[in-house]
């Protein structure tokens, strides 16, 4: 536990500290979200209707964003080469490093929505809808995503390939995110069905996740 | 009777990239020996190195210890010193290494300020590492091998960037580690100021 502890201890200081990254998605998001309006147009009918839709997206690709410095920046410098080598199982590795980038650049982004909910006409209910989704589905989005970043590490520049092998799998979770979101929102289906997919979606990504990054990253060193 | 721990690989072989480096490699080494592995640049050093630390997988052959506690595999028993440092630059020394001690070794360290003052940079102890010089860098890598003890230490170019001084503390580092009991295999073009035995790679 010691192990892991200062694993994910390490992984959210150096995110924090400059040059770490950790606000690079916060801003992405914040500024997907400030230009919208300005892209739509004054309807606020619209506005509300496409809100959830907007802040889901800006969050989803503000998660790609980040995701390829995740194994990428302790392969450059060997540090991965010591954590493979380690008495920590490598499943276990990953799980607090994906953890660790969640806590510093996914929780933010739930953090932000309700100051970005106010730029979409939102009101509190709807705004409040959309950060639990983003609450509940940001970490499957992290998870599913640290497979991408574990297929990419070797290769150097390998943020676009990561978005084309990460995104087809996300799309489950953008469409039971901003369905959930939606139904608490306008109705007129339950909120409970898709919100309680989009758990599973986080739970199933929890386990295959860190298996998954584990086996590729025992296959791709050299 | 507890026999003493004994590295051994037996007919290695070693493929990168479709190209054979070696093949049919024998060596062996029993605890408070040095392996001093030399050879031609792209003879296999480096790879040898990684295939025991279990970061490339042999083509062929075996790699293990005997005589050590069983339940560890090799890679788990060893400390892997390669070219990169596995520093973090906008951490301070002190979180470098306070966080490698954690990691491997799970509470059986040294303090960390006996270990950067055996390495000779306890003035730096709250200075980021990326202030640190080449030689610096690699005196905080060698500070991690004193926090967490571990059996093998396999060491790829140990003595590079560091200066005289530095090369004459390391290797009484190294002969403390082996009157403890303990191996070195170290990849190595100039003397290390050890007794070693040699193994060449190559022609």
């Amino acid at each position: 536990m010691t192990a892991l502890a200062a694993l994910i201890r390490r992984d959210i200081r150096i995110a924090l500290r400059i040059g770490g990254g950790a606000l690079i998605g916060v801003l992405f998001f914040l500024t997907v979200v400030v230009l919208m309006p300005f892209a739509v147009g004054p309807d606020l009918a619209l506005l509300t209707r496409l809100g959830p839709a907007i802040l889901w997206l800006g969050a989803l690709l503000a998660s790609l964003l980040t995701l390829d410095r995740l194994f990428t920046a302790d392969h450059e410098d060997g540090s991965l080469d010591l954590i493979v080598m380690s008495r920590t199982p490598l499943e276990l590795a990953c799980a607090a490093k994906a953890l660790a980038h969640w806590l510093a650049a996914g929780l933010p982004l739930v953090i932000a929505t309700p100051v970005l909910g106010l730029l979409l006409n939102l009101d509190a209910t709807a705004t409040g809808a959309v950060a639990l989704t983003l609450l509940a589905g940001t970490p499957a989005l992290t998870f599913i995503g640290m497979i991408g970043a574990a297929l990419a590490v070797t290769m150097s520049r390998g943020g676009l390939l990561l978005a084309v092998l990460v995104l087809p799998l996300s799309i489950p979770v953008l469409i039971f995110g901003v369905a959930a979101s939606q139904a608490a929102i306008v109705g007129p289906l339950p909120f409970g069905a898709p919100f309680s997919i989009l758990c599973a979606l986080s739970l199933v990504s929890f386990v295959i996740g860190p298996f998954a990054a584990a086996t590729s990253l025992r296959n791709g060193l050299d | 009777m507890q026999l003493a721990p004994r590295l051994f690989g037996h007919d290695v072989r070693c493929v990168r990239g479709g190209r054979e480096v070696f093949a049919g490699l024998a060596f062996e080494a029993v605890a408070g020996e040095a392996l001093a592995v030399t050879g031609h640049n792209g003879a296999g050093k480096t790879s040898l190195l990684r295939l025991i630390a279990g970061l490339l997988l042999p083509a062929g052959g075996t790699i293990a210890i005997e005589g050590s506690e069983a339940e560890l595999t090799v890679p788990e028993q060893a400390h892997y010193l390669g070219h990169r440092d596995a520093l973090k630059p906008a951490l301070s020394v002190r979180e470098n290494l306070a966080f490698w001690a954690d990691f491997l070794g799970g509470g059986t360290t040294r303090p960390i300020p006996d270990c950067l003052a055996a390495v000779g940079i306890a003035h730096a102890i709250d200075l980021p590492a990326g202030y640190l010089s080449a030689g610096q860098r690699r005196r905080l890598s060698l500070a991690r091998l004193l926090a967490v003890p571990r059996l093998l230490w396999l060491l790829d170019e140990p003595t590079a960037a560091l200066d005289v001084a530095g090369q004459a503390m390391f290797a009484g580092l190294m002969r403390e580690h082996l009157a403890g009991g303990g191996l070195i295999v170290a990849a190595t073009h100039g003397p290390l100021g050890i007794d070693t035995r040699e193994l060449r790679i190559g022609a």
